[in-house]
């Protein structure tokens, strides 16, 4: 009984965390958006360290305990870990550079008003728009 | 390790762009000179590595490299095999050129780290093509992955780096779609070597069979973001639009890990004969691979500036690429891999060309912004138009070639490919058409102030070179494709280099 309490909880967090992640990352502001790429990468690590089965009181370590628990998953989510914090950061920091280039943090380019291309500043050379298209 | 075989050499292509690009970082940070000499021979010297290991794998079996000597499935193994050596080939080739033309154009000094991010972007390729360890994969895919993150957006601007917001907020759905996968193959099946799998999926319990369906849809749709098919490409224009033009040359290779990841999984570890997905893949894959196509060639059509353009070609290549793939049989296989060797070349060319040409103004394919561009010399014109030969698959380059191939392989039943694939050609040539009326005849606008050099025009028409060597000699390569595709349906060899029972 108690472990089907734990897997229930642990379940639900995964279910909430992606909910959650999933609503706010479709969110138009940058910031949101990060916090939902956050939020879904603590659910995919609580998956991973699920996937090893839950099982209290067991350790990784074949010998310490009667029945060792998996070991591997809990290698995989470190690493898992490691990457989406380094991802985060990379993220947060190109979230502050468009706020800092640019003047606002929505997510979508400006809408081409009145005539201007949405392609606008495709030009690689300065990404400036194009002189019509920048009255 | 065996003696006789490529020994070490296996993991150069790993560990010699990450120590470069360390040093790159330290020592060569105020450098430019410094860091220039590092990134170009540490890329010469991953051509040759290549070459070497290419001539090997063609000669030879499946070759292992066991990480710390661990044996596989616990440990991780590298793999060298036909198609691996390929990509490799590919990367390091194309790299190469890639990076001569930054130099000849200066983009890599517009900002810091350029040559640093370059090798660690080349470190990630090359592990993910040498992995045989789908979690490795994954590792080696955030690698490549962070790099071209700071490449996209190198050079800086506000329009520039909100696309790489959207390139990275994709990614990294990507990346939690790809360990979502990985952990649910693990939780059944216990292993993620990749030849481990494929033993061990052969008798899955029919209860375990639905997970992993579902895992291997998961995967493959995180290969489709890899690879821009519709409807998952749309961080690809902007992205490949406003990124540096040899950047987006040079990312003409990371679509092409998606489909390489994607024929892997595919022949591999959930071939279409297996029980438990059968050829669940391949019929989802091959609607998504068509709309690709016609995607791509309708934005080539519509496309109102050059890199535009260019980024609609590069989805519409992979539609091409993914339709053959999809068929998962030999023959298709061996035609995929032709086509993404051309579409490899094509596109880094437009790309390239289309860099060159922006650089002297001329970026708008609209009437009346057209009309105010700059009057081109000749050169770039014949160049503009083998580039549109080249990736709408005229003949006589490679592209009529390996359409042709990819329309060879079509399966009877699959009566869409046709019609698609030969329409969107069409609509293609139209759209270079319009492209190439307005960037060059209809231009008013007095002549660059820069004119248009031999050194910045050398590096594209080397690809032209490089796309003729490969229309030449169509026989030998596709040969050769064809023995690596029929190694890939029949991955017995590669599962026996991983030599899975030593560990036990």
């Amino acid at each position: 009984m108690q472990g089907i309490g734990m897997e229930a909880l642990v379940a639900g967090a995964i279910g909430i965390f992606t909910f959650v992640g999933t609503y706010l990352m479709l969110r138009l502001r940058s910031f949101p958006v990060i916090l939902g790429l956050t939020f879904l990468s603590y659910a995919v690590n609580l998956f991973i360290f699920a996937v090893g089965r839950l099982k209290p009181g067991a350790d990784p370590i074949v010998g310490q305990t009667e029945i060792p628990t998996d070991p591997l998953p809990q290698a995989l989510v470190l690493t898992a870990i490691v990457i989406s914090f380094g991802m985060t950061a990379v993220i947060v920091m190109m979230g502050l550079g468009a706020y800092f280039e640019t003047g606002n943090d929505k997510v979508d380019a400006p809408p081409g008003k009145d005539g201007t291309p949405e392609d606008a500043s495709d030009d690689p050379a300065g990404l400036e728009p194009a002189p019509e298209a920048r009255q | 390790m065996s003696g006789a075989g490529m020994g070490h050499l296996i993991i150069a292509p790993v560990v010699l762009p990450a120590v470069l690009a360390g040093i790159t970082l330290l020592f060569a940070r105020n450098r430019p000179g410094l860091a220039r000499a590092l990134a170009g021979a540490g890329n010469a010297a991953l051509l040759v590595i290549a070459l070497v290991l290419f001539n090997a794998a063609s000669g030879a079996g499946p070759e292992l490299y066991r990480l710390g000597d661990w044996p596989a499935p616990f440990g991780i193994v590298l793999v060298l095999d036909r198609l691996s050596a390929l990509m490799l080939l590919m990367t390091a080739g194309l790299s190469m050129a890639v990076l001569l033309q930054a130099m000849a154009t200066g983009w890599d000094r517009r900002g810091v780290h350029f040559h640093a991010l370059w090798l660690f972007q080349l470190m990630g390729l090359n592990g993910a093509f040498l992995t045989g360890d789908a979690f490795n994969l994954f590792v080696f895919f955030e690698v490549l992955l962070i790099a071209s993150y700071g490449l996209m957006v190198h050079g800086g601007g506000g329009p520039r780096i909100r696309a790489g917001l959207h390139y990275i907020a994709v990614n990294l759905v990507g990346s939690t779609l790809f360990l979502f996968a990985l952990a649910t193959i693990y939780s059944v099946m216990g292993t993620l070597n990749m030849a481990d799998l494929a033993v061990k999926l052969r008798d899955l319990p029919a209860d375990d069979v639905a997970l992993m369906r579902v895992a291997a849809v998961l995967l493959m749709l995180v290969f489709a973001v890899k690879g821009a098919l519709v409807p998952l490409h749309f961080w690809l224009p902007g992205t490949y639009a406003k990124a540096p033009g040899v950047v987006a040359a040079l990312f003409a290779v990371m679509t092409k890990v998606g489909a390489y990841a994607a024929i892997r999984t595919g022949t591999m570890i959930f071939p279409p004969d297996l029980p438990a997905t059968g050829p669940l893949l391949g019929q989802m894959l091959l609607p998504a691979a068509l709309l690709t196509l016609a995607v791509g060639a309708v934005g080539v059509l519509g496309a109102r500036s050059l890199p535009r353009l260019a980024a609609y070609a590069a989805i519409a290549s992979m539609g091409t690429a993914f339709t053959a793939i999809a068929g998962f049989g030999p023959q298709a296989i061996g035609a995929a891999l032709y086509y993404m060797v051309h579409s490899t070349l094509a596109a880094a060319f437009l790309f390239l060309l289309a860099d060159v040409l922006a650089s002297r103004g001329a970026v708008w394919l609209d009437g009346d912004l057209a009309a105010k561009g700059p009057r081109l010399p000749g050169p770039a014109a014949a160049l503009f138009l083998a580039a549109a030969v080249a990736c709408a698959g005229l003949p006589p380059l490679s592209g009529f070639i390996g359409k042709l191939f990819v329309l060879q392989a079509t399966a009877p039943e699959a009566a869409w490919v046709w019609p698609v694939v030969l329409g969107g050609s069409f609509l293609m040539i139209l759209g270079f058409a319009r492209a190439g009326s307005n960037l060059f005849w209809k231009a008013t606008g007095p002549a660059p102030a820069r004119p248009l050099g031999l050194n910045e025009l050398a590096i594209p028409g080397l690809f032209l070179l490089a796309l003729a060597a490969l229309s030449v000699l169509a026989g030998p390569v596709s040969d050769w494709m064809a023995v690596t595709a029929g190694h890939l349906v029949d991955p017995e060899a590669y599962i026996a280099a991983n030599r899975l029972g030593e560990g036990a």
